[in-house]
Order: C-alpha cells, then structure tokens, then sequence
C-alpha cells in the first residue's frame, strides 16, 4: 500500500472522532442562517461615561427562539483594538424578539467595537456585522434633575436670607411645640425621683438625617442633664453612632461644668441586631427604672415594644420620629409625640440660637411656596379636566415631579 | 482645630455629595466614598466589640447585680465569633446552625410581642374619652371590617379605602413634605456649620 493511501485510510478513520477532540464549534461557511444585522450600540445617557447600551433582534431565522439557535453571544473589543471577548449571553429560548445589555464599568472616551456571534444546535455559529468604534461619554449634568436644581437654590436661599435676617435681630415668631417644652419638664422630673434619664437615637445610621437630629437634640438634652447633675443612659445599636453620642455627651458634661459626672459605661454599644437592641433597651427600661424616656430618632417595627415597655414602668415618655408608620404607634403610647419636621426643629427650639432659629423660619417660608406650588397644581389639573385641557397642559408639566433617578 | 478640621471636612463632604447628586461624572467618586464607609464601619464594630466586653466585663469582675446575665452576653458573642472563625459561615457550620436554632427564634419571638402590644394599644387609643379618639375609633373600625368579606355588602370596604387614600394619604403627605424640607435644612445646617450641637457649643 503506498504511503499517501496508508495516511488517507487513517484519516478517513479517525474522521468520526475528529469532531470530539475539537473544542472549538465551526463558523458555518457559507453560513446557512442570516446572522444578527441590527446591533445598535449607543452611549448610556446621565452617566460616568462607564456604561454602552447594546441591543439587537433576533437572527432572522430564529422567529421567537423556536429556530435552530441555541444562543446568541456577546463580543467586545476594548480600547487600542485588543481582542475580541465574550461578555454576555442569551439564551435563544427566553421570550421577546429584542435582547439588550448594558455594558458596565468601561472607560470613559475609549473606543469599544462589538459583534454578535448566533450559536446553532448543531454546534456551528455565525458571526454578524461588527459595530464601532463606540466610545462612552462621560455627563457633567443630569438634565433630569434641573427642576430640583432650581428647587435646592431656592430653598438655600431663603434659608440663609432667613439666618441672616434673624442675625441682624429680626423678630422671628416661633410656634410652640409641646413635646419639646416637655423635655424640660421630664428631665426635671428624673432628676427630682433620682432616676436616669433614658435616651434612644434609633436605630439607624449616621447617614440619617434623623439620627444627625437625634444627636443635635442629644447634645442639648444632655447639658441640660449635666447641669442638673443627673444621669443619661444612652443604649446603641449603630457602632459608628456609638462613639459619636459617647463624644456628643461628654462634651454635653464638660461645657456643663461637670466634666467627673460623665460616666463613660452609660453611654454604651448593644447589638446591630434591631429586635436584640429592642430587648436590650426595653431590659434596661426594667431594670434602671428612668424617670424619662426620649425616644428620638429613627424607629421602625420595635417602636411599639419599645414605647409600650416604658409606658408600662411608668416613665414619661417622649418620642419623635420622621418614620410615619411608627408616628401612631408613639402616639398612642407615649406622653408627647416629636412629629416628622418637629424631629428637625427640635435642636434650634430648645438652644435658641438666633441662626438656628432664622434656618427654621426659612423652613416655613419655602413651605409656604410648596403650599402655593400645589394650589396652583391642583387648581391647574381641575380645570384641565374642566376644559379638556390645552391651556393648562403648560402649567401641568411645569410642576410636574420628574424622576431623579440615575 | 478641635472644632474647625470636623467642620471642615464635614463642609468639604457635604458640598461634594450635594454637587455629585447633579453631575454624572462624579459617580464613581461617590461609589469610591461609600466603599470607604464600610472600611470605616468595619472598623467602628471593633469600637463595639470593645465596649460590649468593656461593659459586661467590669459587671462580671465586680459581681454586679445580674453579672450572671453579662457573663451569658459575653459568652454568646465569643462562641459565635469563634465559631464563625474556625468554620466559616456556610450552610451546616456551627455558626449557622447557632443562628437558625438560637438567634432567629428569639428574634421571631421579640417580633410576636408586637401583637400583644399592639392589642394594648389600640385599646388605649380606642377609648372614647373624646371628639378626635371617636373619628379614630370609627374610621379604625371601618378600615379593619373593610379588611374583611363580610362588609362587602355595605360598601365598607369602599368606605375604608377611600379613609386611607384620602384623608390619610393627604396627612401623610403633609408630614412627608415637611419631613422633606426638615431633612434639607438639617443637612444644609450640618453642612455649613451653622448647626454643631454635635460638636458642643463650638467653644475651643
């Protein structure tokens, strides 16, 4: 048998096997199945530059992934033209015509090029036309935040003109608010029965605004325990608050004039874990026996366990929260009830600072405009209705509250 | 300095975070900010830790009233971070098996509470001892029998809903707009050290 038989005899024979040992699928030439022509890559609009938005149809032959498709392939190349890589796939049988993707964690500026690659059952592909180069860009606004721009300005304005009002002694009429009146008059209380004064900054975190209210009405509340040469038990559920509430009343006893009442193990950590902390804090409520509870911060489900424990040794109690599910379940258990704003105000109401004080009446000028604002809109959106519309589709649109998302 | 360099940083942060919330281009700053505040909160439960066993602890050494209680606290916590550090925290390791037998009943258990504390006080707030705490009574009677089937043949159920997208909704709104504008103040003070309660009256 001549040699060049011998090798074709051998490869004949080996041919069945041939497709097992080869990894790689074959592009099917020429390819039996139109590949993907619509891919559209585009710039994700209101980012960093970070993001290309991708999308494509189904492969002509492949009507609503009940073809000979397996999956279509994702590929890009980045920046410089480096080699082509798979970045997502999708599965031919998952519903709708149109898959998209957003490629995420790019470089803004650089050139990103892409293609589709069609996967059939029988293990061969198709590649479709490459798209690019795409470069992703970076925003410097988002223009879908412009009404809140213009809001935000308003509203810094009229509260620094209202600080710098009541600097220059303009009289500023402030309303009574009976929770925080009754601060006093509780820590009075503590103070004459000898008892602690329990004070719980909710349970959320320092980047709450409402615990940064808790801590400024903290600060007051403790120097006035201080001067009374009462005691303050402060339990924590957050450890990043706990060493900032430990500063805030220390500081509290030292401006006092009573720097050796500070005691550093009232002021302490209990557990992150919220219904744990509950327990902690109601335990503490037993045991301790406060004259006052101040319930102040940010509170959710343990509220009620929290509020009904303290009604129950008897204490006064006063809480405040911006939490408007838990709100009825303060008032209903406790003495006094801080409700959503007041929560904010509290600090300015009971330190009197003119600044303070002026940023409070600003507050309540910009809700005048909002009060306006809605009368108009609603007034707008009535007669609208009435008059089936046109004239006041202006105003509507205007005032309408678009998404801030992004 | 005591006062000024928190002040400072808490001026310079705060603008940035205000100016990023317009410009897309500073949004992977804010990311790289906000992984920063989890190394820093990871390092605050050190702070935590410390302060649970400096607690307890000096309560068990000096044989305070219930120290038998602190020695459990300071137990239960040691066992869980060791068992959490010898094997992990996958499913049918100690740590899990701890959490799912001890921790999460007694959580179950504290949340059961609500019932019962719920029961009390909407007994106390139903009493009709005036004008507001009967519209309370009524409007919470309509909600709760429009809840169920048998009201159907009353319009109740009609009636409860438009009492919580009406007049509640509007309530809530309310507070939820001078919640709003309370936030922005607070933040707007905190930012421009105008408001430092937090720091003390600001005397060096």
């Amino acid at each position: 048998m001549r040699p060049c038989r011998i090798a074709a005899t051998i490869s004949i024979a080996l041919l069945p096997f041939a497709s097992l040992t080869t990894p790689e699928a074959q592009e099917l030439n020429p390819p039996s199945l139109p590949p993907v022509s619509d891919l559209s890559v585009e710039d994700k609009p209101l980012d960093a530059g970070e993001a290309l938005k991708i999308s494509f149809s189904r492969s002509p032959g492949d009507p609503a992934g009940h073809g000979p498709v397996t999956r279509y392939e994702l590929f890009r190349s980045g920046p410089g033209g480096t080699e082509f890589v798979a970045v997502k796939s999708f599965q031919a049988q998952q519903a709708g015509n149109r898959f998209s993707y957003e490629d995420l964690n790019l470089r803004p500026g650089r050139d990103y090029a892409y293609f589709v690659r069609t996967h059939l059952q029988n293990g061969a592909y198709v590649d479709g036309a490459r798209v690019g180069p795409v470069a992703p860009i970076r925003q410097w606004f988002f223009t879908n935040k412009f009404n809140t721009l213009i809001t935000t300005a308003l509203f810094i304005a009229l509260v620094l003109f209202m600080i710098r009002a009541a600097k220059q002694g303009r009289e500023l009429f402030i309303r009574k608010i009976a929770g925080l009146d009754a601060i006093d008059e509780a820590v009075g209380r503590c103070t004459e029965m000898g008892k602690p004064t329990l004070y719980v900054p909710g349970i959320s975190t320092i980047a709450d605004v409402a615990t940064i209210a808790s801590l400024n009405i903290l600060g007051q509340v403790a120097k006035r325990i201080a001067s009374y040469q009462s005691r303050i038990l402060v339990p924590n559920r957050d450890p990043i608050v706990f060493p900032v509430t430990q500063d805030v009343v220390k500081l509290a006893f030292t401006e006092a004039g009573y720097p050796h009442n500070y005691r550093p193990d009232d002021i302490y950590f209990v557990t992150n874990d919220q219904f744990a902390y509950a327990a902690a804090v109601c335990g503490t409520m037993v045991r301790e026996r406060p004259g006052a509870n101040l319930l102040l911060g940010m509170f959710a489900a343990e509220s009620l366990v929290l509020a009904e424990t303290g009604a129950s040794v008897g204490a006064i109690q006063i809480a405040g929260t911006d939490a408007i599910s838990q709100l009825p379940f303060f008032v209903t258990a406790c003495d006094y009830t801080i409700i959503g704003e007041e929560l904010y105000a509290a600090s300015a109401y009971i330190g009197r600072e003119t600044s303070l004080l002026g940023s409070l009446k600003g507050q309540d000028y910009f809700k005048a405009v909002c009060i306006v604002l809605i009368v108009i809109g609603v007034l707008a959106m009535t007669l609208g209705v009435i008059l089936e519309g046109a004239p006041f589709n202006f105003v509507k649109e205007m005032l309408r509250v678009r998404s801030t998302g992004g | 300095m005591r006062i000024q360099l928190p002040l400072l940083i808490c001026a310079i942060v705060g603008i940035f975070m205000a100016v990023q919330y317009f410009v897309p281009a500073l949004l992977p700053i804010y990311n790289r900010l906000n992984d920063y505040l989890q190394i820093v909160y990871a390092f605050s439960i050190v702070l935590g830790v410390a302060s649970v066993l400096h607690r307890h602890g000096g309560k068990v050494q000096k044989r305070r009233k219930d120290w038998v209680y602190s020695l459990a606290a300071i137990a239960a916590m040691v066992l869980m971070m060791l068992a959490g550090f010898i094997e992990g925290r996958g499913s049918g390791t100690l740590f899990q098996n701890l959490f799912n037998a001890v921790l999460l009943p007694v959580q179950a258990t504290m949340f059961a509470l609500l019932a019962f504390y719920l029961a009390s006080a909407s007994f106390r707030a139903f009493r009709t001892r005036s004008t507001d705490a009967t519209v309370l009574l009524v409007a919470a009677v309509i909600v709760m029998i429009g809840r169920l089937d048998d009201g159907r043949s009353l319009a109740i159920p009609d009636m409860a809903r438009w009492i919580l997208n009406t007049p509640n909704l509007v309530a809530k709104r309310a507070i939820l707009i001078g919640v709003g504008l309370g936030m922005a103040s607070t933040a707007l003070k905190v930012v421009l050290g105008i408001e430092r309660s937090y720091l003390g009256s600001g005397k060096e």
